[in-house]
């Protein structure tokens, strides 16, 4: 019944092109040729190119007499379908039966597997209860041992110390797959839910004869399609669990398929450009470019908002809505948008620990569906930013920080000050990495910009990772500097430009009448500013006069005239050349009646108050009292204040001109 | 206004040892630097309470355009053909826009990546519109000056400033021809009142290139072509007719004719069209005037040259007159066009063009925007114009001339209010400047008269006349003084009418809508960039897309998709034909569609939220603009007794169009308002009438959280077996 279903469900698929194909030609002449054990079972003609998966068959291709002497004491191995990246985690436990010293371990990957594997980490394993110390990661390189099927990959696991005869190692492999979830079937409806299919291998594939071993399959829920069942396979809950098998041989192969509804997030990044920009300033701009697709089952038919509004998890329940990024902790200025504009669904909450950004899609994400957007915030420099023998270096991490995010294509770029200098990268994995230049404000040659990209990358891969440059802290004031300079020259034109005469005939009526008019206007503000030093030495005297009645010091006061005097009468001598002239201008006419009516109301004024001055001191000298002296001042002084007035009034008229 | 404000500085100057010359000149220069910042800020308020976004329909063109510009080069956007719009037909952009918008913006973006500011072009397109607002404060400073004095070029410059007429056009990312063209039109007229005051060659070649800007800016050029020649007449007429005149007109006449044939959107207009003939009349007017006054110079006998004269006119009119009927006959010069006819004669777009009359800012104004766009303005019009014609010269004329047609056309045409703001502003300046002088001038005169009054005893004959003049007047000092509060309260109630109009009315983009939520709270309706953004995304790029006109710009600038019709209305037929589908039942319209290779249907439908300007309410002009072109469109059978519903009682083609069916599809399954029955519609206020909607050849394809808008894709033809 099952496998009628089955069967059914992959009549609607299309063939798969080539590298499948091929891989099963291979493995199959290989059983032909090889096979030790065979369990036929009924093929499926259109199943036969595509599917191979499906065919329970159990492959010993080689008795590999060539490896040494290792066997696999146990093994257990737990998938974890619950999100869309596929996840293995296997305890090996490796034992040497052969006399000679084993430092190294293979693992086998079917291609179909390793082309989809984007990471692989081999750790030696802790015991249950000890108290965990940092990992440190066993070295793992691929490698194309002789007389190996070329359909598997293999992994070499260097051990950290050989093995010798007897000696047992137990270590961790996790192995990370990305797109090893294939939607059945391809194309559903809105109301449909998403099943997908995960294929693999009840008996751990391995070029070493294995002990014993057992498979559990963890699935998101409970609701599950179909799943192969072998011997030993039983079911609990959510986990499916396949073993204990015992004493299996060399590269036992039997395929199995789970068909399950997974609603997780497909969420898969088919570029993320992340740009990270250190400003010595203070700041570490992060600016992320992704273009998402939802990689599920595709969507057909209508979309219907009412459905989408009034039941969203029954009719969308394939669709995501949001996404949550895990930010740095004292992330700031977070934004959210695309190529349109601000995105304004997004909520931001941050604690000490960290950061964490939840985003809505313009809209929600069904199966296909493709959208873009930009994410960017500023973290603080001192963070990230460390120096070290002289050097800089920056220690952040390499990918997204998107929870549970495929990415096909990340290219990270690191943009440093301009300036910087010998530049290099640590990076805890292989990354493909260039050099370029960008322009930004206020640069000149432009920032060195490291470029580094990588495909296949999944959550294990946001590690730390190092870029080292040298930077002269005086290049910090570059920016400013220019600045400043900037406005410098700009107020320095102004200078220019209002000082220099840039007509282009020096000869033409107006230019002529225009350097008249300003000579005028220069003389006449000289003919003011005598005027008004003028009034201040009246004041001074009666300042003068002040005094002598609080001292009664009649000479101070004669001195003081006397002074007055003397700077009065050059100061009417200054004047006489700049009537001449104002008389001599012809664009003067307007203002010389003025002019000359200032001057003699000026003279006028210096002499009433020279009368009044000697006045008050001859009433002193006389000793009269001082009601005497007030009124006979008192017609004068009427008259100065009018005068004085009229002296104001006139000065005012003359500026306004 | 100066000169008051001048009083508690002044001391604060005095010690800087400063003349009143210099104080007056830092002051007038400090408050021009505050109205150009002013008016910069004022406009940021879209910024501040959305985003730095592109407003509304066709700044989406202009951003799209300017963002080809940038990215391609002049001559690449000087010959581009444009596939994306108006399928199948095309458009050539570079010969059918105005470039200046365009060019300004690329031009600051370029200088600005010199100075090494990477700024984005969004940015600048955004900024450009308040910053050319900027500068047209500075140019109606000395337009002012020009026409009146410093004083009033200051007020001018406040009012302009913040005057919500022209805010409404030039607030951030309102990037529209209008923002930089309102800037030009000032500054054109500015440098040839300038010309014709100073009879400098200098000033009307600067007029003439600001007049090349303004052609290469907008279509509105077509104003400053008829205003001139209209002020030249009159200045004739009146008797003005001066050296000075005939330089500046026909320099700025000859060069700016030259200068804008090389926009190729305008082309050999000035020479061909009928709009230019006045000018080209007036100027060939002008040749004659100056003959004859040449004639009238050399000749003495005043009988012959009246003889001469009679002789000559009547020859230059009948000459005149056949070379323009000629031109008419043979088609040389085209007559004319619509848009023309309706500014001069409102009611004619409404019984002859009905894609004219159904732009909403095409619509005659009512006396409520006139308030709103001005508010005091209003009353101060007259007053300045009462002032204008109290000083009669040469640029009063011109600034009473402008401000008068400029009205009429503002209250032919909403959107025209824009080209009536410099004038009312610059007018009403004149008003309150001359006015506030008058009071301060009477009060400072008075306080001097006092005082002399006091320290005087017996007095001079002047201070006696003067107190004689305070007796015959007793209140005239606290006349004044109320009278200049009451001129401040007026000119700060402006101000904060000014304020709040802009944050309230003006800075809103139209493309995110907000209301207030249950509780206060904003709430933000993004539904057009939800579904534009869907568009770009998730159909194939060369789908073409079918919606009614108003979108057209903005599904091609955000969505990046064909349109099959867009805000350019320059072809009425695709319109119609775009029209006609939308009102025809499904199966007749599934042809047309066809016909258009469309893939998919946009519709914009505010029954959910009650967003009012949705495609129901805009459905009566796609009938009428519909059934101009092909008669089998008929607006009786969509209405009801000349009522036009969509509830039960609709009429049935109504019920069954494709319109109705789009907007309304599975909407009779909702429950919208709490305690009204399912279906019912927001915007209308009624219950649909047609619950039970079925497509046959649409499917829905997406819909906006707030269903704003809704998207349908055509389904391929079924199968024949």
């Amino acid at each position: 019944m099952v496998q009628a279903r089955l069967s059914w469900r992959l009549l609607l698929t299309v063939p798969d092109p080539d590298p499948v194909h091929n891989y099963l030609i291979t493995l199959t002449t290989y059983k032909k040729r090889f096979t030790r054990e065979s369990q036929t079972v009924e093929i499926c003609p259109r199943m036969e190119s595509s599917r191979f998966y499906f065919f329970l068959f159990a492959l010993a291709i080689f008795a590999s007499p060539a490896l040494s002497d290792l066997l696999l004491s146990k093994v257990d191995r737990r998938v974890y379908l619950t999100s869309h990246i596929v996840r293995i985690s296997s305890t090996l436990k490796v034992e040497n039966a052969g006399p000679e010293t084993v430092s190294e371990v293979l693992l086998a990957f079917p291609e179909q597997q390793a082309k989809n594997m984007a990471y692989l980490m081999a750790t030696p394993h802790e015991g249950k209860g000890k108290v965990k110390n940092p990992v440190v990661a066993l070295p793992v390189e691929v490698v194309n041992p002789k007389d190996m099927p070329p359909a598997l990959t293999f992994f070499s696991v260097s051990l950290p110390k050989g093995l010798a005869e007897g000696g047992s190692f137990t270590f961790d492999v996790l192995a990370v797959f990305t797109h090893a979830l294939r939607p059945i079937p391809e194309q559903i409806t809105q109301a449909d839910i998403q099943l997908v299919l995960f294929q693999d291998s009840a008996y751990y594939l391995s070029p070493y004869a294995v002990k014993a071993q057992s498979l559990t399959v963890k699935l998101p829920d409970s609701r599950i399609e179909s799943y192969t069942k072998l011997e030993s396979t039983k079911i609990h809950g959510s986990e499916i669990k396949y073993g204990p098998y015992e004493n299996l041989p060399a590269f036992s192969y039997s395929p199995i398929a789970v068909h399950f509804e997974s609603n997780q997030p497909f969420a898969v990044a088919q570029e993320l450009v992340r740009e990270i920009e250190i400003s010595h300033w203070g700041n570490v701009q992060v600016t992320e470019h992704y273009k998402l697709v939802h990689g599920g089952a595709q969507s057909k038919g209508e979309f219907s908002r009412l459905d989408f509004q009034a039941r969203p998890n029954v009719r969308g329940a394939s669709a995501f809505r949001y996404l949550v990024a895990n930010l740095p902790p004292r992330a700031h200025s977070v934004y959210y948008r695309d190529e349109i504009g601000n995105i304004s669904t997004s909520h931001l909450r941050g604690d000490s620990k960290k950061t964490e950004l939840l985003i809505e899609p313009r809209y929600p994400m069904f199966g296909g569906w493709r959208t873009a957007f930009t994410i960017g915030y500023g973290l603080p420099l001192q963070d990230f930013l460390y120096e070290s023998e002289g050097k800089r270096f920056l220690n952040i991490t390499y990918s997204s920080p998107m929870v549970e995010l495929v990415i096909d294509t990340l290219i990270v770029k690191v943009v440093l000050p301009e300036g910087s200098s010998d530049i290099s990268v640590a990076a805890p994995f292989h990354i493909e990495q260039w050099q370029e230049t960008k322009i930004s404000h206020l640069d000149i040659d432009g920032r060195p910009v490291i470029v580094l990209k990588k495909t296949n990358v999944v959550p294990e891969h946001n590690q730390y990772f190092q870029v080292y440059y040298r930077f002269n802290k005086l290049s910090m004031l570059r920016e400013p500097l220019m600045l400043i300079s900037g406005f410098f020259f700009f107020f320095v034109a102004c200078i220019v430009y209002m000082h220099a005469d840039i007509s282009i005939s020096k000869s033409s009526a107006s230019y002529l009448a225009k350097q008249q008019w300003e000579e005028v206007q220069a003389v006449i503000q000289q003919v003011q500013n005598i005027v008004s030093r003028c009034l201040a030495i009246h004041d001074k005297l009666e300042a003068s006069l002040r005094d002598l009645y609080r001292t009664g010091d009649i000479q101070a006061c004669k001195a003081a005239r006397k002074a007055a005097d003397g700077v009065l009468k050059e100061l009417s001598k200054e004047l006489k050349p700049l009537l001449t002239t104002l008389q001599s201008s012809p664009s003067a006419a307007q203002i010389l009646p003025k002019v000359e009516e200032l001057v003699a109301k000026e003279r006028e004024l210096q002499e009433k108050v020279m009368v009044k001055h000697s006045t008050v001191v001859d009433g002193y000298e006389k000793k009269s009292g001082a009601r005497d002296i007030e009124n006979r001042v008192a017609l004068q002084q009427q008259k100065l204040t009018a005068l004085r007035q009229e002296v104001d009034d006139l000065l005012e008229f003359i500026d306004e001109i | 206004m100066a000169a008051v404000a001048n009083m508690p500085v002044s001391d604060l100057l005095k010690s800087f040892k400063l003349k009143t010359k210099q104080q007056e000149l830092l002051i007038r220069v400090s408050i021009l630097c505050l109205v150009y910042i002013l008016a910069f800020i004022t406009r940021l308020f879209s910024v501040l309470r959305y985003e730095s976004m592109i407003h509304e329909f066709d700044p989406y063109f202009n951003y799209r355009t300017t963002l080809y510009l940038t990215q391609n080069g002049f001559y690449d956007f000087w010959n581009w053909f444009d596939y994306e719009s108006w399928y199948p037909l095309g458009r050539i952009v570079g010969g059918t826009l105005y470039p200046g918008l365009m060019v300004t913006a690329a031009l600051i973006y370029r200088i600005l990546h010199f100075l090494r500011f990477a700024v984005h072009i969004r940015e600048v397109c955004v900024l450009t519109a308040p910053f050319f607002a900027s500068n047209t404060t500075l140019v109606a400073y000395f337009f002012g000056k020009e026409i009146w004095d410093t004083g009033a070029g200051l007020v001018a410059a406040i009012l302009i400033a913040v005057c919500p007429g022209y805010i409404s056009r030039s607030v951030a990312g309102s990037y529209d021809n209008e923002g930089v063209a309102i800037f030009a039109l000032l500054f054109t007229f500015y440098l040839f009142v300038k010309a014709v005051n100073t009879g400098s060659l200098a000033w009307s070649l600067a007029s003439a290139f600001g007049y090349f800007y303004m052609v290469s800016a907008w279509g509105g050029y077509v104003f400053i072509i008829n205003l001139i020649p209209l002020y030249v007449l009159v200045l004739l007429i009146t008797g003005r007719y001066s050296m000075r005149l005939y330089v500046a007109y026909n320099c700025m006449y000859v060069l700016g004719m030259l200068l804008a044939m090389q926009i190729r959107f305008v082309g050999f207009q000035h020479v061909q069209s009928g709009e230019h003939m006045a000018a080209m009349g007036v100027f060939f007017l002008m040749q004659v005037f100056y003959f004859l006054d040449w004639v009238k110079h050399m000749l003495s006998d005043t009988k012959l040259f009246q003889a001469f004269l009679r002789i000559t006119v009547t020859c230059a009119v009948t000459v005149g007159t056949i070379a323009l009927g000629l031109g008419m006959l043979s088609g040389y010069i085209s007559p004319w066009t619509g848009r023309f006819y309706s500014l001069l004669d409102p009611t004619y777009a409404k019984d002859h063009i009905p894609i004219i009359a159904s732009v909403s800012e095409h619509q005659p104004t009512a006396w409520s925007s006139f308030m709103f766009d001005f508010h005091i303005l209003l009353f101060l019009f007259p007053a300045g114009l009462y002032f204008c014609f109290k000083r009669l010269s040469d640029a009063t004329i011109f600034i009473v001339m402008y401000g008068l047609t400029s009205m009429y056309f503002a209250g032919v045409m909403v959107r025209l209010i824009l080209v009536a703001t410099p004038a009312v502003c610059l007018i009403s300046a004149i008003a309150v400047s001359a006015t506030v002088k008058n009071l301060t001038v009477l009060l400072r005169s008075k306080n001097k008269g006092v005082q002399t009054g006091s320290t005087k005893g017996s007095g001079s004959s002047k201070a006696s006349s003067k107190a004689l003049l305070d007796q015959s007047q007793p209140f005239q000092k606290n006349g004044a003084i109320a009278l200049l509060f009451g001129a401040f309260y007026l000119l700060s109630k402006y101000a904060t009418h000014c304020t709040w109009v802009t944050s309230e009315a003006y800075s809103s983009p139209s493309i995110v809508l907000a209301a207030r939520g249950a509780h206060g709270s904003r709430v933000i309706f993004d539904d057009y960039r939800e579904a534009y953004f869907w568009l770009r995304q998730n159909t194939p790029p060369d789908a073409k897309v079918m919606s009614w006109w108003d979108y057209g710009y903005q599904i091609t600038a955000m969505g990046n998709r064909t349109v099959i019709v867009d805000n350019n209305t320059w072809n009425n037929t695709h319109i119609a034909t775009v029209g006609r589908a939308m009102s025809s039942y499904e199966d007749e319209a599934i042809e047309i569609m066809r016909s258009l290779d469309v893939d998919y249907v946009l519709v914009v439908f505010g029954g959910v939220t009650g967003y009012s300007s949705d495609d129901i309410n805009k459905f009566l002009w796609m009938v009428r603009i519909g059934g101009g072109v092909f008669p089998v469109i008929k607006e009786p059978d969509y209405l009801v007794n000349g009522e036009y519903r969509v509830d039960k009682g609709a009429a049935p083609k109504m019920l069954n169009c494709l319109m109705y069916k789009l907007c309304y599809y599975r909407f009779g399954e909702m429950l919208t308002e709490y305690g009204k029955p399912p279906g019912y519609d927001r915007a209308r206020g009624v219950e649909i009438g047609n619950k039970d909607i079925k497509l046959e050849h649409l499917e829905e394809a997406f819909t906006t959280s707030n269903w704003i808008v809704r998207i349908y894709k055509v389904k391929p033809p079924n199968n024949r077996w």
